[in-house]
């Protein structure tokens, strides 16, 4: 890379004569073979909220934790308020003013907010005095910023909001002047995600330098100054939010037009195809987390399930698909389904119900075997795979694997490869392949596009669209709001094991959705 | 059983329970940390084995002393480094500690006294004198109060007294100062302890010092203390029992107390009675002194309910994807 070209893109980059917070120049960093960055330089003017967009895996999380000093950059340099400032550890970041909220919390959990407040910034040798110092600092954060939170609290009984806004306090305590936040509303209600954005106009209008990385484009133009673009580990383009638009954002992101609106014709209900009713589940502790679930879905028809994860979801997914335990009845075209012991995926397959599971890398996909294993996995009894009764027939499974790849989209088409070499799209097309082209009578399907890329997402969708036109029946568990309000042809929506309400699509908004999320009956 | 009988065996657990209270507090410390550690058994049987050798040889018993937290140390640092610098697997690193240990004391033992992997007798200045405390003589013959004084709290030896003081020294360490909390952080969360900018290194293989020197203590005094001398596998699980009382006392300063007082108590019952008679029943001796194992079967079979184990514990900190 030359450096003219870097200065090029910074000259049209930078904001006319605003005073820098950071300035990156050059970064790259390889994990193994992997080249996350790719010689990134960026600007980020002081007092503005800056966004980082990407796909999943484009490296925008790395480039943070470099900046953060979690990381160390194989080449490149660091410049924070103009200054060159080599961050080595996250000590030299934290001095430098910089906080980082990472997408997965960095909290003790049976710590109290105090004391995870105070961790590392404790200022002497014992607790007591820093406590209290800590305590009333922690009051006037939390007045100014509008961030209330319990000082004696356990982290683990507070909610997800409720433990961001620790992270965040965290950095403020610290005295940090710019603050990263890595995916921040990926678990926050709408609600919640709405409040968060109020903290972090409140932050800017202190002064404060926000950098919020995200793959939601909503979000980016709803908040943000300045949007830079990664793809693939390289910075693709800066641009001012109000000169671009969504579509174009896409574009940047994925490399080529992307359809953002899913296109579906309005549905025609047909026999009825599952019925659930009463259903309850215990967790292993004897918690119950399915608390009478009833629900009905007809052929030719998307059902949505919306909710902040871990309100049971997962659980009606697993209970459905064979794979946990409950009581209640399920009837599928109209006779009943065993929830004892006896039934498991296999017989729930034999029964016409496939199962796209929420974590294709744990229940979906055996990441260490080949795409031609994983996909007779479920399905390795069926008689075209066998060559004798003892012995499969794994040229079969191979060609299938083969066409299979091709009518959805595989690349690479290669079946001896390992699960674990696809991307995270790729993987997904695996398992839609395998589980939607037995023409299965009713799909379960879970977080279909959970760490997919703009691309396969748009693919995904259509066949499961596809799926329903063909008159199969859908029950379709998403925490991205967006992918259930564009499927579903009816949206339920889940709230602490129990199903809140339903909603037609056309006639709901998020508004109302987010309140049913999080628990709030009208 | 009268009072006096009673007294005898609660003052004979206060020696048993000592060994298993350093060993305790010291599994504490590195657990706490995330540093699980098996191998609290061989490095006490080190410390036990170099403590009476440079105790004879030197006539010293502080001298001996050090030996023995530098013969746990040195092992300390072994597992340090194999679980912490180069991420191995804790378990395996504690078994080999172990075989290490049982193996080189017997070994070096024969080669340096040529008495079968003992040390040679320890006497006089080799070995812990009982202190007598204050008013001690004076307060005895008092009803009640004197036995308990005079025979119960006087009369152990310093490391007995060592041992008990670590109990408010560990918990006050452990939730009072800033070394405290960030220890129980990165027993808990590394990550956590990694972002706010502290090394998790750094940290870990304090606590695995100072599990070194515990464990020191607890072998010195086996066999400067307990006994007068080296013997071949002296600990008798006694590293395995602490461990045990860890879980028990839920990785925690003052339970570890109680938990290692009931052992030591068993233990205690166990020599005084051989064997116990229950009317027409007797319970033969091999199961009263079987008893001890018996209980920490059953409470690490989760009769004590949930215990739950630091969060990191075992794992090897890796911060690179």
């Amino acid at each position: 890379m030359t450096g003219n070209d870097t200065l090029g893109r910074q000259a049209t980059a930078a904001p006319a004569g605003a005073p820098l917070a950071i300035e990156l120049c050059g970064i790259s960093k390889a994990f193994g073979p992997v080249q996350a960055n790719k010689d990134i330089s960026i600007q980020v003017a002081k007092g503005s909220i800056h966004g980082i967009i990407g796909e999943n895996g484009a490296g925008k999380s790395t480039l943070m934790s470099i900046l953060y000093g979690f990381y160390k950059a194989d080449a490149g340099e660091i410049y924070i308020s103009g200054n060159l400032t080599p961050i080595p550890d996250s000590q030299s970041a934290i001095r430098a003013g910089i906080g980082m909220v990472f997408q997965h919390f960095k909290l003790v959990q049976n710590f109290t907010v105090l004391e995870n407040v105070i961790l590392g910034a404790e200022g002497g040798a014992l607790l007591r005095g820093a406590m209290a110092s800590a305590r009333k600092s922690l009051t006037d954060l939390a007045r100014e910023y509008e961030l209330d939170v319990d000082p004696d609290a356990v982290i683990e009984d507070l909610s997800v909001g409720h433990q961001q806004r620790v992270e965040i306090l965290k950095a403020l305590y610290r005295q940090a002047d710019i603050l990263i936040l890595d995916e921040p509303t990926g678990v926050l209600t709408p609600a919640e995600a709405d409040q968060l954005f109020r903290i972090l106009n409140g932050l800017r209008d202190q002064g404060k330098t926000v950098i919020l990385i995200t793959h939601k484009l909503r979000e980016i133009m709803e908040i943000t100054d300045t949007v830079s673009v990664m793809r693939r580990g390289q910075m693709t383009a800066t641009v001012k939010t109000k000169d671009t638009n969504p579509e174009e954002l896409a574009e940047l992101m994925v490399g080529r037009k992307v359809l953002l609106h899913v296109e579906k014709k309005p549905a025609t209900p047909g026999e009825m195809v599952l019925e659930v009713e009463n259903l309850r589940v215990r967790d292993e502790v004897g918690v119950e987390r399915l608390k009478g679930v009833s629900l009905t879905i007809r052929a030719g028809e998307i059902l949505g399930i919306a909710g902040v994860a871990g309100n049971g979801q997962s659980e009606l997914l697993e209970v459905l698909g064979g794979i946990a335990r409950g009581t209640g009845t399920v009837r599928l075209n109209g006779q009943e389904i065993a929830l004892t012991a006896a039934a498991d995926g296999q017989s729930r397959r034999a029964r016409g119900i496939a199962h796209v599971p929420e974590d294709r890398q744990h229940l979906g996909l055996i990441m260490d075997f080949s795409a031609w294993e994983n996909v007779a996995f479920g399905y390795h009894h069926a008689p075209e795979y066998q060559k004798s009764a003892l012995l499969m027939d794994n040229d079969a499974i191979r060609a299938d694997t083969v066409s299979k790849m091709e009518r959805y989209d595989v690349r690479p088409p290669i079946p001896t490869l390992a699960a674990k070499s696809f991307s995270g799209g790729n993987q997904q097309k695996i398992v839609v392949a395998r589980e939607m082209d037995r023409n299965p009578d009713l799909l379960l399907v879970g977080q279909p596009t959970r760490g997919v890329d703009i691309g396969a997402i748009e693919f995904i969708h259509k066949q499961i669209i596809a799926l329903r036109d063909a008159g199969k029946a859908v029950l379709l568990v998403s925490v991205e709001l967006d992918e259930i309000m564009s499927l579903s042809d009816r949206i339920a929506v889940m709230f602490d094991g129990q199903i809140m309400g339903e909603r037609d699509p056309a006639k709901t908004d998020e508004r109302e959705l987010g309140l049913l999320m999080a628990g709030v009956v009208k | 059983m009268d009072f006096a009988t009673l007294i005898q065996i609660l003052d004979s657990s206060v020696r048993l329970a000592t060994p298993l209270l350093f060993a305790c507090l010291a599994g504490l410390f590195s657990e706490r940390a995330g540093v699980f550690d098996i191998g609290l058994e061989g490095k006490m049987l080190a410390a036990a084995f170099l403590s009476a050798s440079v105790a004879a040889v030197t006539g010293s018993v502080w001298l001996g002393v050090l030996a023995g937290i530098f013969a746990s140390l040195l092992l300390s640092g072994i597992h340090g480094l194999a679980a912490i610098t180069f991420r191995g697997n804790q378990l395996i690193s504690g078994v080999a500690i172990n075989f290490l240990a049982s193996g080189l004391t017997v070994l070096l033992g024969q080669k340096w006294f040529g008495l079968g992997g003992r040390t040679p007798p320890l006497t006089g200045e080799g070995r812990f004198e009982s202190i007598t405390l204050p008013f001690a003589d004076a307060i005895a013959p008092l009803p009640f109060i004197g036995p308990i004084y005079a025979e119960l709290i006087s009369g152990h030896s310093a490391l007995v007294y060592l041992g008990f003081a670590c109990v408010p020294a560990a918990a006050w360490l452990l939730y009072r100062t800033r070394f405290g909390l960030r220890l129980r952080a990165v027993g808990e969360n590394p990550a956590a302890v990694d972002t706010a900018g502290v090394s998790v290194v750094g940290i870990r293989y304090s606590a695995v010092a100072i599990c070194g020197v515990l464990c020191g203590l607890a072998g010195a005094y086996l066999a400067l203390g307990l006994a007068a001398g080296f013997g071949k596998e002296m600990t008798a699980g006694r590293g395995f029992i602490a461990l045990a009382a860890l879980i028990f006392a839920k990785w925690r300063p003052w339970y570890a107390l109680g938990a290692t007082m009931l052992f030591g108590f068993l233990e205690a019952v166990g020599n005084r009675f051989p064997t116990i008679e229950l009317g027409p029943i007797a319970i033969p001796s091999q199961f009263v002194q079987a008893l001890p194992y018996i209980i920490t079967v059953v409470i690490l079979a989760g009769f004590i309910g949930k215990a739950r184990p630091p969060r990191a514990g075992g794992e090897p900190y890796v911060k690179e994807r």
